[in-house]
């Protein structure tokens, strides 16, 4: 449960050094995409920041996100973090289970009613409640019980933020994102399919220094994580620049690391820390390991028409359009025109990700 | 239709040279006003390599430090005198992140008042027993 220890006091109290404490701090404010000027600011909140109550609720999921955020190895900062929170329910990695579980949930839930910070991976689906329950609980009335008392909720992934692989066409759970639902709370969506560990406990961080949300994006992502997109930040972008494209995964042009645009790289359109932040500590991300964005930060990303089809291609064959325009009795030269009306049909589309088709698109209209 | 294209053999961002003169430009500001910069290259899009090409620029220079704090970190004052390269690593000496500090010392290096006044309780219990 949560206690009155500080932070700095639970790290005293595991041996760490001011030094450590500084080295804390630094690699938080790199976390948590802030200038290292703000330094200080970050080591005089954290010395007063107070454990926060997080209950976590996992839905239909694939615990991708839970991973992500445990492959850390202690004592990182994403580890300390851990500690720094008080993890009162997760069902994954809680050893209690069945009635005991959920009695730790509600305790938690009453003793810091209106204050608690309810973690969310996972969709939640609406066509019929049997589809995934959790004690006998359907995901629906769990998240609508537990989101009552939160003083703000966090959809951890894809599958919280926007409904995810669930959702994807033609969605027989009927799955729903948890903005779907709860409109009355705060939410903070952290995407991604898994998001980045150091995004994740990132946005604790924040709660923890600042004991208020990040700035969000109209997506509701934090802007510090998701304000830039991954081809203005791409290592490879002189490449695009230079109109250098690899046409297959083993030409020259792939062996020289030129752009991935063709091969289907959705980083012009997609919004996330991967090109900075990047995977396993620091090591890559996978443009850098020769694969394209799949976008997987962004709505609905599971049907954007291929992950290895480029943006500038159409969504829909010419020759299947071609027969839908014969069908009405136009001519074949009509196909053009029908796969350009359903692009733009697609591009005004609420789900559309980011709203921009084309391959110059820098920046969010 | 025929499109130009500049063909170059480079394969870098492009931002090592920009990154060169921010340095110049701090240093200068150190020198002047004191002022402290600290370039977080974690914030920054670089290719593979590039920041080797920025380690062999700057050089070594004379001091070299190690602190064992939270897994081990690394502080290099490079060849340009005030420009320190700091590395932070966890247990398993991965980096957690990379840093650039324009200043006449890193302030990890230096002893923590905090610190000190443990160091005072060890001495009180120290010489007590003695």
């Amino acid at each position: 449960m949560a206690n009155d220890k500080s932070l700095i006091e639970i790290l005293k109290s595991r041996g760490v050094s001011r030094r450590g404490f500084l080295k804390f701090c630094t690699t938080t404010a790199s976390m948590m995409a802030l200038p290292p000027s703000m330094v200080p600011a970050i080591a005089s909140a954290l010395e007063k920041a107070r454990r926060p109550s997080v209950i976590w609720l996992s839905f239909q999921e694939c615990t991708g996100c839970t991973e992500s955020l445990t492959r850390s190895h202690t004592p990182t900062v994403e580890g300390l973090i851990f500690d720094a929170i008080s993890l009162d329910y997760h069902h994954t990695l809680q050893a209690a289970s069945g009635d005991a579980a959920e009695h730790a949930r509600e305790e938690a839930m009453k003793e810091n009613y209106g204050n608690y910070l309810l973690v969310v991976d996972g969709s939640i689906p609406l066509d019929n409640p049997g589809y995934s329950t959790i004690a006998g609980i359907s995901n629906l009335d769990m998240l609508k019980e537990t989101a009552k008392g939160a003083a703000a909720i966090v959809s951890v992934g894809s599958c919280a933020a926007f409904g995810g692989l669930p959702h994807a066409n033609p969605n027989p759970t009927g799955a729903a994102s948890v903005s779907d639902i709860i409109t009355d709370k705060p939410i903070i969506n952290v995407p991604g399919c898994p998001p980045i560990p150091v995004v994740i406990t990132g946005v604790f961080l924040h709660y923890l220094t600042l004991g208020t949300i990040p700035e969000l994006d109209e997506l509701g992502r934090p802007k510090a994580f998701f304000g830039q997109n991954i081809h203005d930040r791409c290592y490879r972008r002189p490449f695009y620049e230079r109109g250098q494209f690899a046409e297959t995964f083993d030409d020259e042009g792939a062996k020289a690391g030129w752009c991935l645009y063709k091969l289907g790289c959705k980083g012009p359109v997609t919004y996330n820390a991967c090109a900075t932040v990047k995977w396993n500590q620091g090591t890559s991300f996978p443009i850098e390991s020769g694969h394209g964005c799949l976008g997987c930060s962004e709505p609905n990303f599971w049907d954007m028409g291929g992950f290895y089809r480029a943006l500038s291609e159409p969504i829909l064959d010419v020759h299947r359009a071609a027969g839908i325009a014969a069908a009405v009795g136009a001519g074949a030269g009509l196909a053009v025109g029908v796969v350009n009306q359903m692009k733009k049909k697609r591009a005004q589309s609420p789900n559309f990700f980011s709203g921009c088709v084309a391959p110059v698109c820098r920046s969010r209209p | 239709m025929t499109f130009p294209v500049e063909v170059t053999s480079e394969p870098f961002t492009g931002n090592v040279q920009p990154l060169m003169h921010e340095i110049f430009h701090a240093l200068r500001r150190l020198l002047d006003t004191g002022e402290v910069t600290v370039i977080d290259l974690r914030a920054l899009p670089l290719a593979p390599g590039e920041e080797a090409q920025i380690e062999k620029k700057l050089g070594k220079g004379e001091v070299r430090a190690s602190i064992d704090a939270l897994g081990p970190s690394e502080i290099v004052e490079t060849g340009i005198t005030g420009v320190w390269l700091v590395t932070h690593f966890n247990a398993e000496e991965e980096i957690l992140g990379r840093y650039i500090e324009i200043c006449r010392i890193p302030a990890i290096l230096e002893s923590q008042d905090q610190d000190i006044e443990y160091g005072l309780d060890e001495m009180e219990a120290l010489l007590e027993t003695r």
